[in-house]
Parts: structure tokens; C-alpha cells; sequence
């Protein structure tokens, strides 16, 4: 059974924009986009270890603030020519509030 | 029997090309690429032969390349990607009420959509003796292997046509070791692309290499060899000579028809498909049967049935594109350019380069030396071009003329080519070719000749476009395009042509930034949803390149009115601190004109105590830089600092450089310090289209180095001079004189209606060298100097665009503005 953790309300995220959620030494990039969906993400991008929260959305894309990879936000995967992908990890929208699978970010944190 | 099926669900629609040449393949790939399970795809290839490089068959018939070689798309190529092919089978029939296509040996393929790739014929001379065993035209494979044959057996070779492509069928069989002579009707060789002084130059050394020639010939008729036909196969229906309308004649064993191709419309012809020199087309390669798409050289869009590769695989994009039912895309047509593959020879045209009324020619003549170029100039603009002997700069020429740049300023020096022009990055002849694998091109990226000669070999590609997707060369600054194009023809196959470039604001929309620009004022459009809606933004919500263009043409066109978006700014004006590379901010706080004082410095110290700042630096823009600040400190950091946001993280004004003068210096004649302190001061948070840098010198030997600024003022005995449009990055660029003026009332108004002309007209990213680039200091000059209500109108608008302007750094460090932006959750 998942254990979803609790981490904001949806409108702690700005539309078309993220929020950096640490968790022991690991930094997630929760996502919302302008049909707000969500998505989570490890916070470093394929190609140089950019930190994606900081990026412009668009779609469902996120664009790497330090070289302008697009990845997309389900996946976490470059757009293609580019090559890699970013950890994605389960994540969940109830009652107007954003929750993250304790295990998943757990084994990535320890 | 009909079978078409409902989009999208059930069984796959059925596509069927006929052609298997470059352009309809490269459709296919660019289709697989969009949609690869929409289609069940069938190909007829009337060859015998995979997919394979239609240009390089010069370097196979020369020897310099072989069949294997030039294959692009082996057979299992086809097989992978699930397409059935017919090779050597040709389509005889449409039958479009069925939509069911039928080849000469009976093989029936139905279709849903039809692409119809069928290139072009080579055009024979109706003369007599044109069907004589030996008399070929110079198209495939079949037709090299026929060169390579007769050379063999052969002595005498004629080739009909002096254009390109005759050229280099003599070239190779001339390399072959045959005797050549080169027919041609026109009083000099490739009249189409050459003017007469080039022509004679690339006669002089291509007979120097062997070739003969003989121009203003008329062909009358091919002649059978007799019983006393001295060549070994003894006549039997083989051409033996040639004879001209003017009585004479030469020896021929072997004839190649080069006079030019026909768009092959047969097959659309009979089946009713509208054709007028091709196959007519749309702007969306749909002939007028909509199911029917045609492109290559079979097809005539607007007109024009292209023959080169690079407008071909343009149409091939927007072709796939409809094709995989994406429905976006079209096709506006292509400049293109010519060079001539003959090892040795260098040689270039482009455009309109024959000149005529209205229109300059600037020439460059050394017989002597072999170099000729000219170029025609029409209301400043590059129109067209000739080059031979010395072709390295061609690739500059020919973007200047399609993007056409107004070379008004670059007069003097075009002739001696780009890097008398003050680029960096584009020396040297032939670099492409001399340069070896591990040489660097493209510095912002790191990426060496090797890294892209195989991207271009491994994965197809023939457009810069292409190249800067695949290995990001280019893709930066833009300095080494020039090589980049370079190397792209050395190794793609010398071709060389681009479409013209729409400078639509990107891949979300075909709009221009004018029209984004114009539509915005004219309806009063405040919001980025509503400049999307109201011009039909093709994504939901743009990308990471229109966003923030849209964000800034709406705060500066309608400033306190559109709403300044965040989640449209790149991340360092989001943050309103520079983004480093370990995902770190740097810090640059305000000093007016270089100023500091005790207080300021000593706060600077301990916050860099204080936040355990790793790294305290210089800038060159008389300012200090804290680097390695945690994005959560930010709003501390400001707080603790106490002095106003240094911009440096903005498209906005950055610093103003000062030199101590008349204050201090024995020299200064003006107190630059003080007119630096002021403009600052008048300008401090205005944004603009790119960075804005100013300094302010106090006498002529100009120790604030304002030659390179966006605004530069020179302080002088009787007043201040102004320089604008000076840049010191990727394209140095010295600032130009604008004007003269007596106080340092009139600086500061003159340099702001400037200013506020660049932020209302310049397209987003433009410096201001862009801008003054584009549309001539002249027009500056009138906007500005000649019209004084003018000027003080920008003026004002200026001063209002920044009065409704805060200090970010002041409103998030003091009043909380967007806390969310600085603080990071945790679980």
C-alpha cells in the first residue's frame, strides 16, 4: 500500500510555474501547468544537473533554465534530439491538495 | 473497392508514394517521425535502387565516391520501419475514383492519401539520331553506369549542355580518361547562374583541365556510325558523331544530353491532376485532388518546380506535417544558390546577379589570379551575387541576401568579405574543408568538425536547421554559422541553399514579431492568454521562446496597463538574481555610475560574512558581484544590503560606466561622473528587448570604453557627443556618431528617445547593434534628430513606461512580494 505524503495545496504552485520540495537530500520539482495538472520530477535536469523547478513551462514541458533542454513533465524525458531523462515520480491531486508516494522518494532520498 | 477507413481507429490508413527519391523518402522520415503508426505505407520506385543521393552522382561518375557510398536509405530500412517497396515498378495509373494506384506489371496498391514524388525527366532534344545507342542523359544510376561503361570502350564523348549539371558529367568523363567536348547554345557556359567575365574564367580552367568546347552550337542531328566507323564496336545503330546547323561536325561515341529536366507529370496528367509546369500544389503540397499531395521536383508550387535538395526536404516537413494530420505548416517558397561540383574549382552564385535597372554591381576582377566576384546591390540590399576563384565568403553573401540586411554600414569592406567586416568566426578559404575533425567550430558548445560531419553523415541531414537540432552548433551565439553552413556543403554534397527566413517568433506561431507587436497596440491586448487567442497561437500555451518576447512587447507597449507575467520571465528575472551553473544566484547590487561609498562596501562585507557568500567579484561594469547565493537568501541578502537591484540578471538597463573626470582627472574636460550618475539614475528599471549598457566619458581618450556601449557619451570641450549602437560581445561592434549636443539635459533626452525607439521597435533578443543593423542609422537619424516633437514624444514615453516601474529587489526584500518564488517546501 502507498503512503502519499501531504505537501502543499495546488495553489501554493503558481500556474505554468513549480515549487521545490526537499526531502532529506533529495529536491523534487512539483509542476502545475495552466490546465493544472501536476507533475513531480527530480530537480536536475538530464544534460547538466539544471534545476528544472526553475525552468518556464509550457505546455506539458518544462525548459531547462541552464540550456534550454525540453523535457516532458510525464516522463521526464529530453524532447527529442536531445537524450535523457529525468526521475519522475508518482504524484497525486486530491481534494486541492498535492501528494507524494513516501516510498518512491524515500528510496531516492536514502 | 473502397476501403477507406475512419481516422484515427481501426485499421491503419493507407499511404502510397510513388517515387522513391530523396524528397518523397525524406517526407516518410519526417512523417515516421510525427505519426509513425497512422499509415500502412506503400512505395513504387520505378529504379531498381533504394532511396539514394541524387547529387552525389557526379562524385560516383568522377570516381570519387562509389554506388554504396551514396545509398541514404538501405533496403532494410524499409523493412524496419514496416514499409512495403516496389522497386523497378512503375505506377501507370491513377485510379482516383477507386484511390487505387496501378503499375506497368499489374501490381495494385488503394490508398487513403497518395504522395506523388515523381521527380523530373531529363529533356532530349528532338533531333535526329536521339534515340542512337549511345546517346544518354545524365539522371541516375543507369546513366553512370552507362558513362563509366562507354569510357571504357570509348574515346570521343559529347556532352549537350553547358549548365550544371553538364559540367559535371564532362568533369567526370573527363576523370574517366575520355576526350570531352562540351556543346552549348549560349554565348558562355551556365548563363542561368553565371555572368559572361565569371563564365570565361571557369572556360579558361576547366580547358586548362582538358575540356573543349564549342559555344553558340546548335545540335542538327546524332549520327550513326557507317561500316567505316573506326570505333571497336563497329557501328550497329551507335552514335558516331554529331552535327551542328551551321554545317559542322565532330567525332562522338558517346552523347549526354544535359539541356535541362522536366517536372514528370506524366502519370498526374492522365489521371486529371491539374498540372502547369509540374504539378500544381498548395501551399500545403496538396494538388487540386486533396487526398493527392505532390512534392520534389515533379511538383510546381506557386509557380516554381524546384531542383535543389534543400527546398525539397522543406517541402517534405510541411508535407508529413499534414500528412500526420498535425494540420500546421506551409510552404512559402525558397531562395536558393548555386555551387558546381568539380574538384578544383570554386565557384558560387546566388540571386539576381545580372543586376539592371535600379539596381548597383560592386566588381572585383583578377584575371590574372582567376578570382572574379560581383555583386549586385539593389536599395542597400544584397540582391545577387557571382563568385569564382575565391567562394568563402559565399555563404555570407547569401545570408545577407535572403535575410535581407540592410549593408548600407558594410559597404566599404563587402567585397573583401566577412571578416574585413569585423565577425568572428568565418575566416579563412575553404576552412570547412581543410579543417580536421578535432577542430573546434562552435565555441559556445563545444562542438568540434568531427561532431558534426557525422551527425550530418549518420543521420541524414541537410539543413543548418537540422544540424543545430541534432548537435547544437550554431545553435548558440551564431558566429560560426558561416562554417557551419560550410561544412553542411562540403559534406551533404555542395548544394546549398535555405529557405528564406520568415522570422515568425517561433515554432508556436507563423506571425512575425511586427505583426505581434502591431496587433497588441491596435487591439490593446494586455494579457498573454489574449495575444494567443487573438492570433491563433498554434500551442496552449507558447514555449520557452514566445513567452517571454510576448511578455515584453506587452509591459512595454502597454506599461502599467498589461499584466508583467513571472511564469513568462527566464528564470533570472523570475528571481531577479543570475541563475549560475550549479543552480546557485548571483548578486549585483546598484552603484550609481561606479560610485561606492564606505557604508555601502562595509554592508557588502559582512553579508558576504553574514550568508557565507563563497565568492566576492569585480565586474567590468564597475560593480561587485556576490556569487553562490542560495535562492532562499535572496530576499535577506537584498534586505540586509539595503542598495537598489543591479538589473544584472535583465533584459533591462545593466550598468553605466563612468571615468572620474573633470572632478579628478587632469585630462577630463566634462564630469562624466556625474552625467553617468544622472542617466542611470533617469533610466534605472527600464526594460528593454536585450541588455542595455551605457558609459559616459569625460574627455576623448575615452577611458570608459564607450565605443562598445549601446548608448556611449564622450564628453568634449564644447558639449557631449553621442555614440550608439557599440557592442562588446559576440559581435564587436564600435558605436556609431549620432549627434553632438551642448547640456546634459539634452544627453539625457536624446539618449532616451533612442532608447525608448530600440524598446517600441526592436524585435525581442535584438541589441540595439541588431536593431540599428536593420533598419540604418539614417532612419534613426530622422526619428530622432530631424524631428524634434518626435523625439520628445519617445521621451516622454520613456519617462512613463518607468514611472510605473519598483525596485524588485526593494518590494520582495521589504514588502514580501512573491514569497512562494524564494521558499522551498518539504516532506
Amino acid at each position: 500500500m502507498n503512503k502519499w505524503l501531504d505537501v502543499c495545496a495546488m495553489t501554493d504552485i503558481p500556474q505554468l510555474g513549480a515549487r521545490v520540495v526537499r526531502h532529506g537530500g533529495l529536491d523534487i520539482a512539483v509542476f502545475r501547468n495552466a490546465e493544472d495538472e501536476v507533475f513531480a520530477l527530480e530537480d536536475r535536469c538530464p544534460h547538466k544537473g539544471g534545476p528544472l523547478s526553475q525552468g518556464i513551462v509550457h505546455g506539458r514541458k518544462v525548459s531547462c533554465p541552464l540550456h534550454g533542454w525540453n523535457i516532458e513533465l510525464i516522463s521526464g524525458c529530453a524532447v527529442a534530439p536531445d537524450e535523457g531523462c529525468a526521475r519522475e515520480f508518482p504524484i497525486r491531486l486530491e481534494g486541492g491538495r498535492v501528494w507524494l508516494d513516501a516510498a518512491t522518494i524515500d528510496v531516492e532520498a536514502a | 473497392m473502397d476501403m477507406s477507413t475512419p481516422m484515427g481507429q481501426g485499421p491503419k490508413m493507407k499511404l502510397v508514394m510513388v517515387g522513391n527519391g530523396m524528397a518523397g523518402v525524406r517526407t516518410l522520415e519526417e512523417l515516421l517521425k510525427l505519426a509513425p503508426d497512422l499509415y500502412d505505407i506503400t512505395v513504387f520506385g520505378a529504379e531498381p535502387h533504394p532511396n539514394y543521393n541524387r547529387i552525389l552522382l557526379s562524385p560516383v561518375l568522377a570516381g570519387e565516391q562509389t554506388v554504396d557510398d551514396i545509398v541514404l536509405n538501405p533496403l532494410a530500412w524499409y523493412a524496419d520501419n514496416g514499409i512495403t517497396l516496389h522497386t523497378g515498378k512503375k505506377v501507370v495509373k491513377i485510379d482516383r475514383s477507386a484511390r487505387a494506384v496501378e503499375a506497368e506489371d499489374g501490381t495494385r496498391a488503394e490508398y487513403d492519401r497518395l504522395l506523388l514524388a515523381t521527380g523530373s525527366n531529363p529533356f532530349i532534344l528532338p533531333v535526329p539520331g536521339a534515340d542512337l545507342e549511345g546517346v544518354i542523359s545524365f539522371r541516375d544510376i543507369a546513366d553512370v553506369d552507362a558513362m563509366v561503361r562507354a569510357s571504357g570502350q570509348y574515346r570521343h564523348a559529347v556532352v549537350i549542355g553547358g549548365g550544371l549539371l553538364g559540367l559535371e558529367a564532362a568533369n567526370g568523363l573527363m576523370k574517366r580518361g575520355m576526350d570531352v567536348t562540351v556543346v552549348h547554345i549560349a554565348p558562355w557556359l551556365m548563363e542561368r547562374q553565371l555572368d559572361e567575365p565569371a563564365a570565361r574564367l571557369l572556360q579558361k580552367s576547366l580547358e586548362a583541365k582538358g575540356m573543349k568546347f564549342l559555344l553558340q552550337k546548335q545540335t542538327a542531328e546524332l549520327v550513326q556510325g557507317g561500316c567505316s566507323d573506326s570505333s571497336p564496336s563497329g557501328g550497329g545503330g551507335r552514335v558516331a558523331a554529331i552535327k551542328f546547323k551551321d554545317g559542322d561536325s565532330a567525332p562522338a561515341d558517346l552523347v549526354v544530353m544535359a539541356v535541362g529536366i522536366r517536372p514528370n507529370t506524366e502519370l498526374a496528367e492522365s489521371s486529371g491532376l491539374h498540372c502547369n509546369r509540374g504539378i500544381v500544389v498548395n501551399d500545403t503540397m496538396q494538388t487540386f485532388d486533396p487526398r493527392i499531395y505532390s512534392i520534389g521536383e515533379c511538383a510546381a508550387h506557386r509557380g516554381i518546380a524546384y531542383g535543389l535538395v534543400a527546398p525539397l526536404f522543406e517541402q517534405a516537413k510541411v508535407c508529413a506535417n499534414h500528412l500526420a494530420l498535425y494540420g500546421i505548416g506551409r510552404y512559402q517558397g525558397s531562395i536558393t544558390s548555386t555551387k558546381l561540383k568539380v574538384t578544383g574549382i570554386d565557384l558560387f552564385s546566388a540571386g539576381d546577379f545580372t543586376g539592371g535597372e535600379g539596381t548597383e554591381a560592386i566588381l572585383y576582377s583578377d584575371p590574372i589570379g582567376g578570382v572574379y566576384k560581383k555583386l549586385v546591390i539593389k536599395d542597400n540590399k544584397l540582391v545577387g551575387g557571382v563568385m569564382y576563384g575565391d567562394t568563402v565568403d559565399g555563404a555570407w553573401y547569401f545570408s545577407l541576401l535572403r535575410d535581407g540586411k540592410n549593408i548600407d554600414e558594410l559597404r566599404d569592406h563587402l567585397m573583401f568579405g566577412q571578416d574585413h567586416c569585423g565577425n568572428l568566426g568565418h575566416q579563412g578559404i575553404n576552412k570547412a574543408a581543410t579543417m580536421t575533425d578535432d577542430m573546434e567550430v562552435c565555441g559556445c558548445n563545444g562542438i568540434c568538425k568531427g561532431d558534426i560531419v557525422k551527425a550530418i553523415r549518420d543521420k541524414g541531414l541537410f539543413t543548418l536547421e537540422d544540424v543545430r537540432k541534432h548537435t547544437k552548433a550554431s545553435s548558440s551565439c551564431g558566429s560560426c554559422t558561416g562554417l557551419v553552413e560550410q561544412i553542411l556543403a562540403v559534406t551533404a554534397g555542395g548544394d546549398y541553399s535555405a529557405t528564406p527566413k520568415t522570422k515568425s517568433v517561433c515554432g508556436c506561431t507563423d506571425h512575425t514579431h511586427e505583426d505581434v507587436r502591431a496587433a497588441i497596440k491596435q487591439n490593446k491586448l494586455l494579457t498573454i492568454p489574449q495575444v494567443m487567442a487573438f492570433m491563433e497561437w498554434r500551442t496552449p500555451n507558447g514555449c520557452a521562446s514566445c513567452r517571454p518576447a510576448l511578455n515584453y512587447y506587452l509591459i512595454s507597449t502597454w506599461p502599467g496597463e498589461a499584466e508583467d507575467d513571472p511564469q513568462s520571465r527566464f528564470i533570472n528575472e523570475r528571481a531577479h538574481a543570475n541563475i549560475q551553473r550549479d543552480g546557485t544566484y548571483s548578486v549585483i547590487p546598484r552603484m550609481w555610475g561606479g560610485n561606492t561609498t564606505p557604508s555601502e562596501l562595509r554592508r557588502i562585507a559582512d553579508v558576504v560574512d553574514k550568508y557565507s557568500i563563497p565568492a566576492v567579484h569585480v565586474t567590468g561594469g564597475q560593480r561587485i558581484d556576490l556569487l553562490g547565493i542560495k535562492k532562499e537568501d535572496l530576499p535577506k541578502v537584498w534586505a540586509d544590503l539595503d542598495m537598489p537591484s543591479g538589473h544584472a540578471y535583465g533584459k533591462a538597463l545593466r550598468t553605466v560606466k563612468t571615468c572620474v573626470g573633470s572632478e579628478w582627472c587632469r585630462f577630463g574636460t566634462q564630469n562624466s561622473t556625474q552625467m553617468g550618475i544622472d542617466l542611470e539614475k533617469t533610466f534605472f528599471k527600464m526594460w528593454a528587448p536585450h541588455k542595455v549598457k551605457l558609459a559616459v566619458s569625460g574627455c576623448p581618450r575615452n577611458c570608459a570604453e564607450v565605443a562598445i556601449k549601446d548608448v556611449g557619451i564622450i564628453g568634449v570641450d564644447s558639449g557631449w557627443e553621442i555614440y550608439v549602437a557599440g557592442n562588446g560581445g559576440i559581435k564587436t561592434e564600435v558605436a556609431q556618431f549620432l549627434v553632438k549636443v551642448k547640456t546634459p539635459d539634452e544627453v539625457i533626452e536624446y539618449s532616451g528617445a533612442f532608447l525608448q525607439l530600440y524598446r517600441e521597435e526592436a524585435r525581442y533578443l535584438d541589441r540595439t547593434v541588431h536593431y540599428v543593423a536593420r533598419v540604418g542609422l539614417d532612419y534613426v537619424k530622422k526619428k530622432i534628430l530631424d524631428d524634434a516633437d518626435n523625439r520628445r514624444a519617445l521621451y516622454g514615453r520613456l519617462l512613463f513606461a518607468l514611472s510605473v516601474e519598483r525596485d524588485p529587489w526593494l518590494e520582495r526584500a521589504r514588502e514580501g512580494k512573491a514569497k512562494h518564488e524564494f521558499e522551498a517546501l518539504s516532506v
